[in-house]
Formats: structure tokens, C-alpha cells, sequence
């Protein structure tokens, strides 16, 4: 199937070709991950070699835009496009002028000015990918805006658990902790959903949006049920005294903290980090052999690298054309 | 007590227009006369005078609206609106009367402050215009305003519009005041230790997006305890932009139980729901938000059977580059002085859901009715504050064709019909939409109301 799902650009009169953009997980189909996914075990494929860096994305400009402090996202998507032979810049709001009020819509436009590529934003607010989508030409890839999507990391979740634990369809994965500050677990449930994963939330009541329509529990022991447990990160920030969406980071570890106790044997354990070890995860977990942690940051390179290399390029044509001259 | 320019009456006879005043118990085809601003004749076939007669065949003349909820954003953000531009924008939405909300900038919670308004207005407002003061001193919740003193000097009522009275006991304070003042309390109602920041009703929408999420209850908490407080100290509230359906059933339940308690909708409350804040546009971002449809049904009965009184537009302008930002970062409110009948019209009217006459006592003789404003009416004897719709018409909505010095309309690039083509308001025509119009350059008027119907 040929259909290409990816956001397109409605804010513009239609011209050739329709921008492709990445901002939400909403906005693909089961196909789109399918191929993003396949393009991704390509790269592993080449990352294995001696020489790690394709010549793919030559010439190409991609900026990275960070309103928000990020280690993993932030080093992953700047690897990915320069593995990919794409030159890259990193503008971060701490130094920049966005520390002296500039405004989203005037960094983008001053940034656009280079003519970038992709421009791969995080940002505190929901929409501020598409307000870049809107006052720039580039392919924007949304790496996390506010509470509301992370799509690539969705889709290094997919990819992960694909190689870990097996083919996608009919497995049952249990996400744990904060899901109402959590936009790792918003984009999870819709790429669980395309593609047929059960999806089980737990974790204090006040945390899980009742509204969201899914399945969801405050007994931790719903967890033993599921094939793979996806730890959140308990936001310190949101624990603040006066907040009272628990009583105490201790009540919530007691209550909700992953222990080998609470797994069964094999069961494999997922977080998105950066975690805090001891309280939503007990550090005997994160470092077991079922701990999948490692793998998700690796997933992280080449899942960015297809994203990157999709948004430019296109479609299952491409991806067919790149798996030939690899095997050639 | 309103005030506006001094303008001379008119002279204008309205020749073969369905005059319909539901109150007055009119629904015909008829001629009226105004003689220097004052109504003298309703009938068949009345003599013209030598007046200028206007042919109103095919259109609905109306008791002119009036609007009990508006920022006119003076003193303090002139750049978003200003008496004169937000009263200009009045008149070309078919108001004969608006009332001005408190929260400027600085507050009105002086007669000094109140004072420099009143002059203000008697320079520049096109139409009459009340001004309300606050309850409390810099809308701050903690001291009551010197209310004797406003209502002396002219507050139509008192409000902290934007902001709730958060502390019960001063609502009760305040309440037993305004039995001395005679003056309505207007209600900003929400428990802001749930709503806590929210953008977006607390529902699937903001579930799914992500956003902050301000419920429903926030809302109706507080009108129950505002509820319960005025009908202790039996005294008359007026319950601003309702918005839940849980509100509603509270209001409805206090009027049954013969409480003095009014209500006002808006527009958007009635129109939107929260399934528009997924397009993340900024102009669909108001406080408080619009919600499910469940809430948005309640309010359409509510205003249908009467329980809510009054449309109330909420008139809330912004600086364009302030709404040029990402969702949470933009300030609350939207536009709604220009487009009120119109949307409300084609969304309600059209489809069948409201009867016109309803739509036209609830933007007129209902507001008058809450604030104790003089009624606008079609009657020989009455001053003339009438609105000369066309039903037919069609117009789309663009940022350049507002009065209003801002555009931030959730209406933008939506095709509308039924438009408003001429406003008298305290006997003088303030609006007249079938002349091209040198205020508003390159907004299209037609030569004749005739020219775009369809």
C-alpha cells in the first residue's frame, strides 16, 4: 500500500510536494509504523558495519530545537542525522535568545531563514510543533511538546519491544505511574492501539485522566497479567509539597514502586527516562537481565535515523530502494 | 447609568419591515417613524414626513441588543480596544447598550477611575455605555470597593470579572451591601483550587491532548455556594458566562425555589464545543472553556426555556501577537461584539434549534430585564433602539473587516448569514451598513441589503 499518512501541511495552499511532518502518533497509520519500523532495522543493519555513517542525507540541514532540558531525545536525533551524513545545529533556549523573550514564532522564523530541513523542536507547550510547521518550510518532528506527544518515542518503544519480546499484535504491556503529566504514555497508547497491543494503566487515581477511555487500574498487581511493564518517571516536579496527587514519593514508591517482588519471572521492564532509582523503580529491576532500558536508548538512534530519513524521503518506494542497495 | 456622545435624534421611517417584538407582542409587516430620535408611529402605511425613508422589505426590524458582558480593555490596553473602537464594533453588531467589565488596567474599583470613564465616554462612545465596578479593591478579594460611592457615581453594578471572590465570608459581606447600593452582584464563578491553571475543559479532548484540565465542578461549586449565600441573605445575583450543565441545574433549581438569581451564556458556550480545542487554536481558548456537548444542550435549553436570560458576548480583545503563540501560552477570551447574531443565527436559528423571536428577547429585553436598564422596545413613545436585520444575507468573517481593534474571532474565515444592516441606538442611526463605510476601508458593504442574499 502506497498511502502516505504522515501530517500533512493544511495551513499551506496545496503545492508538490505535501510537507511531511511527525507530531503526533494520531497522525499515522498501522503502514506508516510498519515502514518506519522496517527502515529503522535497515539502519541497525548498517550501524553494525565498520563504517557507521551513510551517505543518505548529504546536504540536508537539520536543527534541533530544545525549549527543554533532554539528554537522551537531544544527543539521539543529533547522532541519528549526522550517521546520516546530514549537517546538523543545535539551538537550545538556555544561551539563546530565547533567555531574552524572543518568542516561538520569532525563532522560527529566524531559524527558517537557513532554510533547515527538519527542524526537530521540544518545547513545554502543546501545538508549538505546528506553530513551527506553519511559520517555517521545514519537516518538523516533534521530540516532545509538553504534556501532550513524543511520538519518536513511541516508536522506539515499538521498535524495542519488536526485537526484545516478539511481533507486536495481541501482547499485553502495563504502563505504570504518572500518566497525567505523561505525554511517553499518551503517544504509547495510540501506537499501542494501531497496533494491537493491550494496554493496562496503573498507578494513584489522581494520575490516571479517567476520560482517556482506557483500561486502567490503581492495583499494582494488575501488573503481573502483562507482558512487559513501561515504568514512567515519577516527576519530582509534580510531587511538590501542596500538590498532593500522593501523599509522599515514599507512600507512592510503597505502594506503586517496581520491585522484583511485584514481577513475575521474565517479565520485561521499559522506561523512557531519565528514572529515579528507588522510587519508581527499584534499582535490582533496572539492572536485571529483563530490563530493556539499555535497548530502548539503542532503539533510540535508529528509530530517530528512519524518522529522519522518512520525513525527507518519503515512502515505502524509498525504503525499498535503500533495503536493494544494501543488500547490493 | 450609561453615557455615550451627544448625538441629535434622527429622522428615518422604516418602510415594510417585519417588525417583530415579541415583548410587545408584535410580529407584522409594518412601517415605523422615528421623529428626532423618538419612535412616533407603528403601522400600516405612515407618512414619511419628508424623513429619510429607508425600504425595509424582505428584512426584520428588532429592538436594538444589548450587551451586559464586554471588555473594553481602557484604561490600560487602548492598543486591544478602546471605548470608542469597542463601541463602533457595538453599533455594527446591532447594540443599542453595552456594559463594561472592571478588570483593566488600572482596576475600577474608585470613583476617580469610574469618573475619568464617564468623560471618556461622553467624548467617544458611539452608543451608551455602563460601566460595572469591582467588588473588591483591585479585584483582590480581600476589601470591599466603596460600592455606595460607585453606584453614586454611576456603576451600573459590581463584578470581579476574571477573578472569583474566592473567600465566602466576603461574598456574604458583599452581599449584604448591595442591599444599601441597590446594585446587582455579577459572578465570576470558579473554585480556582480546581480549575488550578487549566486551559481546557477536563474532558477526553484534554485527556487526550494533554492539557491542563479546568472541570465542570470547578464551575458549578461556586455557583452553588453563591446560590446558597444570596438566598440566605435574600438578595439578587447574576451569574456570568455559565458554562456546565451542572450550573445550570443549580440556577434552575434556585429560581424554582424563588431565589432573584439570573444567568447570561455566550455565544461560544452555546455554539462550541471542546472537540474545537483540537485544532489548538489559540482563538478557541476562553475562561471558562467551552465544554462537552452535554453542557453546551443544557445551556441551549436553559436559554430556550428561559432559566438563562441573557446572551452576553464576553467581548474580550487581544493584542495579535500575544495570541500568536502556542495554545497554553495564550491569554484567555475572544472577540464576539460583530458576530453574535450572525453566528448565533445561522447555528441556532437556521437549523431550527432556537425560534428567532427567543434568540431576539434574549439579546435584548433579557439583559435590560437582569441589569434594570430601560427596555428597548418598538412603541410610539419609546426612544428608538432598533436593529434592522437581513436574514438572508450572507458575509464571511476576515480580521480586516472588525471595528474592534483586535480580530482574535473564533469565527475567523467562517461564512455567516444574517447580518445586521443598521442600529439605531438613543434615537440616532449608529450603524448603517448600506452605506460604504469610511471606518472600516476595504470591508465590503453592500450597495443594497438585496446585493449578496441568496
Amino acid at each position: 500500500m502506497n498511502s502516505i499518512h504522515l501530517v500533512r501541511d493544511d495551513l499551506r495552499p496545496p503545492g508538490p510536494p505535501p510537507r511531511r511532518h511527525l507530531i503526533s502518533i494520531a497522525d499515522l497509520t498501522r503502514d506508516d509504523v510498519d515502514r518506519l519500523l522496517g527502515t529503522a532495522h535497515v539502519f541497525e543493519g548498517s550501524l553494525a558495519r565498520h563504517v557507521k555513517k551513510l551517505p543518505t542525507l548529504k546536504g540536508y540541514l537539520v536543527v534541533n530545537l530544545f525549549y527543554e532540558s533532554s539528554t537522551r531525545t537531544s544527543s539521539s536525533f543529533e547522532l541519528a542525522a549526522k550517521r546520516l551524513s546530514a549537517d546538523t545545529l543545535t539551538v537550545k533556549s538556555v544561551g539563546s535568545s530565547v533567555d531574552k523573550g524572543e518568542s516561538l514564532k520569532d525563532t522560527a522564523l529566524t531559524l527558517g531563514a537557513y532554510d533547515p530541513d527538519v527542524i526537530v523542536i521540544r518545547h513545554p507547550q502543546i501545538g508549538s510543533p505546528q506553530l513551527v510547521a506553519r511559520e517555517t518550510r521545514a519537516h518538523v518532528v516533534n521530540a516532545g511538546d509538553g504534556k501532550h506527544q513524543h511520538p519518536t518515542q513511541a516508536l522506539l518503544d515499538l521498535y524495542t519491544i519488536q526485537q526484545q519480546v516478539g511481533p507486536l499484535e495481541g501482547l499485553h504491556v502495563a504502563v505504570v505511574g504518572d500518566v497525567l503529566h505523561s505525554r511517553v504514555a499518551r503517544s504509547l497508547l495510540q501506537a499501542f492501539d494501531l497496533v494491537g497491543i493491550r494496554c493496562t494503566l496503573v498507578g494513584p487515581p489522581a494520575l490516571l485522566p479517567r476520560q482517556l477511555g482506557a483500561e486502567m487500574t490503581s492495583d499494582i498487581g494488575a501488573i503481573r497479567d502483562a507482558d512487559v511493564v513501561y515504568v514512567l518517571r515519577m516527576q519530582n516536579e509534580r510531587m511538590q509539597a501542596g500538590a498532593n496527587y500522593v501523599p509522599s514519593l515514599r507512600e507512592y514508591t510503597a505502594r506503586w514502586g517496581i520491585t522484583p517482588e511485584r514481577l513475575r519471572p521474565g517479565q520485561k521492564v521499559m522506561h523512557p527516562g531519565p528514572m529515579n532509582r528507588g522510587v519508581e523503580l527499584d534499582p535490582r529491576v533496572a539492572d536485571s537481565a529483563d530490563s530493556l532500558i539499555e535497548a530502548q536508548v539503542r532503539s533510540g538512534l535508529v528509530v530517530r535515523m528512519a524518522v529522519l530519513y522518512d520525513v525527507l524521503t518519503g515512502g515505502p518506494t524509498g525504503v525499498r530502494a535503500l533495503a536493494a542497495a544494501e543488500v547490493a | 447609568m450609561l453615557w455615550s456622545k451627544e448625538r441629535q435624534g434622527d429622522n428615518v421611517v422604516f418602510r415594510g419591515a417585519r417588525v417583530l417584538d415579541s415583548v410587545e407582542g408584535i410580529d407584522a409587516i409594518l412601517d415605523v417613524r422615528i421623529d428626532n430620535g423618538v419612535i412616533t408611529a407603528v403601522a400600516e402605511q405612515v407618512s414619511a414626513n419628508g424623513h429619510r425613508v429607508v425600504d425595509a422589505t424582505g428584512l426584520v426590524l428588532a429592538p436594538a441588543f444589548v450587551d451586559p458582558h464586554v471588555h473594553l480593555r481602557t484604561p490600560g490596553r487602548e492598543d486591544e480596544e478602546t471605548i470608542a473602537s469597542g463601541t463602533s464594533a457595538a453599533a455594527a453588531g446591532g447594540y443599542c447598550a453595552i456594559l463594561a467589565m472592571p478588570n483593566t488596567d488600572p482596576i475600577v474599583d474608585s470613583a476617580d477611575t469610574l469618573g475619568s470613564l464617564a468623560e471618556t465616554a461622553k467624548r467617544e462612545a458611539e452608543i451608551p455605555v455602563g460601566f460595572l465596578a469591582a467588588i473588591t479593591r483591585g479585584q483582590g478579594g480581600e476589601e470591599l470597593t466603596e460600592m455606595g460611592e460607585l453606584a453614586d457615581a454611576g456603576a451600573v453594578a459590581f463584578s470581579d470579572d476574571g477573578v472569583p471572590v474566592a473567600s465566602a465570608g466576603l461574598m456574604r459581606r458583599a452581599l449584604q451591601y448591595a442591599s444599601v447600593t441597590g446594585r446587582l452582584l455579577a459572578l465570576h464563578c470558579e473554585e480556582t483550587t480546581l480549575s488550578r491553571g487549566g486551559h481546557v475543559h477536563e474532558g477526553a479532548v484534554a485527556a487526550e491532548l494533554g492539557f491542563a484540565a479546568y472541570p465542570s465542578v470547578a464551575e458549578s461549586v461556586m455557583v452553588e455556594r453563591d446560590l446558597s449565600l444570596a438566598a440566605y441573605e435574600e438578595q439578587q445575583v447574576h451569574l456570568l458566562h455559565l458554562s456546565a450543565a451542572e450550573s445550570v441545574a443549580a440556577l434552575r433549581r434556585a429560581r424554582e425555589s424563588g431565589g432573584r438569581a439570573s444567568g447570561e451564556v455566550t455565544p461560544h458556550h452555546l455554539v462550541l464545543t471542546d472537540e474545537a480545542v483540537r485544532s489548538l487554536d489559540p482563538n478557541v481558548k476562553m475562561n471558562p472553556p467551552v465544554r462537552a456537548e452535554r453542557d453546551r444542550v443544557a445551556l441551549l435549553d436553559a436559554l430556550r426555556d428561559g432559566t438563562i436570560e441573557a446572551i452576553a458576548t464576553d467581548h474580550a480583545p487581544h493584542a495579535r501577537h500575544e495570541k500568536d503563540v502556542p495554545f497554553e501560552a495564550a491569554p484567555f477570551g475572544v472577540t464576539g461584539l460583530e458576530t453574535a447574531f450572525s453566528v448565533l443565527y445561522t447555528e441556532l436559528v437556521e437549523p431550527g434549534l432556537l425560534q428567532l423571536a427567543t434568540l431576539l428577547e434574549r439579546l435584548s429585553a433579557g439583559p435590560s430585564r437582569i441589569f434594570g436598564l430601560e427596555r428597548p422596545r418598538i412603541a410610539a413613545g419609546a426612544p428608538a433602539n432598533l436593529v434592522l436585520l437581513d436574514l438572508g444575507a450572507v458575509t464571511r468573517v476576515t480580521a480586516d473587516g472588525f471595528r474592534s481593534r483586535s480580530a482574535n474571532s473564533w469565527l475567523l474565515g467562517r461564512t455567516l448569514r444574517g447580518r445586521v444592516t443598521m442600529t439605531v441606538a438613543a434615537g440616532a442611526v449608529v450603524y448603517d451598513g448600506r452605506r460604504l463605510d469610511g471606518a472600516r476601508p476595504g470591508a465590503e458593504a453592500p450597495a443594497s441589503p438585496a446585493a449578496e442574499r441568496e
